[in-house]
């Protein structure tokens, strides 16, 4: 019944992937749009092999997740402590959480000329910019997890003489994982985003500053094959962030 | 010379297991509006191997005498003493607790539940499985020691979590409320697997309740509190060896000290309802 439903589904989102790739061949094949906007898929696909054959392709890319995953890293040791050390007290939580979540509110794109001046043109600024913008979602999500752990579990772990390493790690961890785990999930596709975005404002190399060279270069077809190529792997990741969560969630 | 194991022994006999001193505790800054005197000037000696419950109205200071005793919380005055030794934080090797329904961590199994106190207790790893079969096998749960908390009962629960306490094998024993989630008939059916259970383990036993029958069948010595604040109204012994029977709730004894335990605690009662009255008056 479930699964039946669930093929349904997968059919009708199939369908739309296919109706909007058609559009977009008949869109080119009739010339309604100036290829500057929007080149015909077929030139896309050409451009996309040709990317394929440069060695270029794959270090760009590995430079783009290797410092998307350094920031994520970062944001998520980040992030779960300040929600650690935020929710030690009562009060400190009062104090706190309002100004974490207020500054989550501005736009840190703001200060990506800052990290660039503080780390460089290289990987180090996107890393510094993913990282911040990342860590907004884990803390705000840690915070509310761990903040709201029913105090007789506290109780019981005191009574049993838990080291404070120990009610972390058996207590508030476990108890405000689901909240985490949902701070985890934003806060990684934040940091994908982030990173991307930074690397096409300003870097050296990257899928990024690949985008916005070939848009530079007036060659909108290579833009395409690097813009088509970043859906697909957000939405790879996104299915495989799914399942690691629905398994970690035990559904 | 060897006067020293003998004199040891009788030592161990006179010290007691648990020694109240003038306790008084106050939530809140002395002298203003809010602060509230949970606990005044409570004193109280507890034999080992007896089993003491701690009987009064809700907001009485029970449980933070619980609590106090086991060294979740610090008396605002006066001092605790267990075996002789201050009481200053929780001794996991002295005392076990067992709370209010259950406090088992429900993204452990049972018996990973255990683990954690064994190993917060410092026993040896290889000894675990054991103690926690032995420990489930006595409240007929041994069968589930591979289940997640979510996937029993309640009464099954609060057996599991009783089983816990009694597993960390410490002398003492301090119980919350341990069957206020149950119905009165699994109450009464964990009360006297509870009663068999000591009688062979001869734990020292602190419990809260507010249940009267529960607290005859139950204790060696009851003791009567006032409402807030919390003082020692009465205590009322109950001489039962264990384990007892359900025929002794049968006895006319049985019935006496209840109406006795009643009879000393409704006044208490009518006073504790008028504090919670004047409150919600206050309120409006």
């Amino acid at each position: 019944m479930r699964d039946n439903s669930h093929l349904h589904a997968r059919a009708i989102q199939m369908g739309f992937l296919g109706v909007a790739l058609g559009a977009w061949f008949f869109i080119g094949r009739n010339g309604w749009v100036s290829p500057l906007f929007l080149p015909p898929i077929e030139a896309v696909g050409q451009s996309f092999i040709g990317l394929l054959q440069t060695g270029l392709f794959w270090s760009a890319v590995r430079i783009t997740l290797t410092t998307i995953l350094q920031a994520y890293g970062i944001a998520i040791v980040l992030g779960i402590s300040a929600g650690y050390l935020v929710t030690r007290s009562r009060f400190l939580t009062q104090v706190l959480e309002p100004i974490i979540s207020g500054l989550f509110a501005i736009p840190i794109t703001l200060f990506l000329p800052l990290f660039i001046l503080l780390f460089g043109i290289g990987t180090g600024s996107k890393i510094a910019y993913g990282a911040a913008y990342g860590f907004f979602p884990i803390a705000l999500n840690s915070i509310a997890g761990l903040s709201a752990v029913d105090r007789r579990f506290l109780n019981a772990a005191k009574s049993m003489g838990l080291s404070p390493f120990g009610t972390f790690r058996h207590v508030l961890f476990p108890a405000a994982f689901p909240a985490i785990l949902t701070g985890l999930r934003i806060g990684f596709f934040i940091c994908f985003a982030s990173v991307l975005g930074g690397e096409t404002i300003s870097s050296a190399a990257g899928v990024g500053r690949n985008i916005a060279l070939a848009a530079e270069l007036m060659e909108p077809a290579r833009m395409f094959a690097w813009i088509i190529f970043v859906i697909a792997t957000a939405l790879v990741l996104n299915a495989l962030v799914s399942r690691v969560e629905n398994r970690m969630r035990g559904v | 010379m060897n006067v020293a194991p003998i004199s040891k022994a009788a030592l161990a006999e006179t010290i007691g297991a648990i020694s109240v001193r003038n306790v008084t505790q106050l939530y809140g800054e002395p002298g203003s509006q809010q602060a509230v005197l949970a606990l005044d000037n409570v004193s109280l000696d507890i034999k080992r191997g007896e089993f003491l419950t701690l009987l009064g109205p809700s907001g009485c200071g029970k449980s933070t005498l619980l609590n106090i005793i086991g060294g979740l919380a610090l008396p605002t005055e006066g001092s605790v003493s267990v075996h002789g030794a201050m009481v200053h934080r929780p001794s996991p090797d002295k005392i076990a607790f067992v709370f209010q329904e259950s406090t088992l961590f429900p993204w452990y199994t049972v018996a990973e539940n255990f683990g954690i106190a064994f190993k917060y207790r410092g026993l040896a790893r290889s000894e675990w499985r054991d103690r926690t079969m032995a420990a489930l096998k006595s409240v007929g749960m041994a069968e589930f020691i591979d289940h997640y908390p979510g996937q029993l009962s309640i009464g099954m629960r609060q057996r599991v979590n009783l089983a816990r306490g009694i597993a960390a094998g410490t002398e003492i024993l301090l119980m919350d409320e341990p069957f206020a989630a149950l119905d009165e008939q699994s109450r009464m059916v964990l009360g006297e697997d509870l009663s068999s259970l000591l009688a062979e383990a001869g734990k020292t036993i602190v419990f809260v309740t507010h249940s009267l029958a529960e607290a005859v069948f139950l204790s060696d010595r009851i003791v009567l509190m006032t409402a807030r604040p919390g003082r020692i109204k009465s205590i009322i012994e109950v001489r039962e060896p264990h384990p007892r029977s359900p025929g002794f709730m049968l006895e006319p004894r049985f019935g006496e000290l209840r109406n006795a335990c009643y009879a000393s605690l409704r006044d208490e009662i009518r006073q504790a309802m008028a504090i919670a009255e004047g409150k919600s008056e206050a309120a409006l």
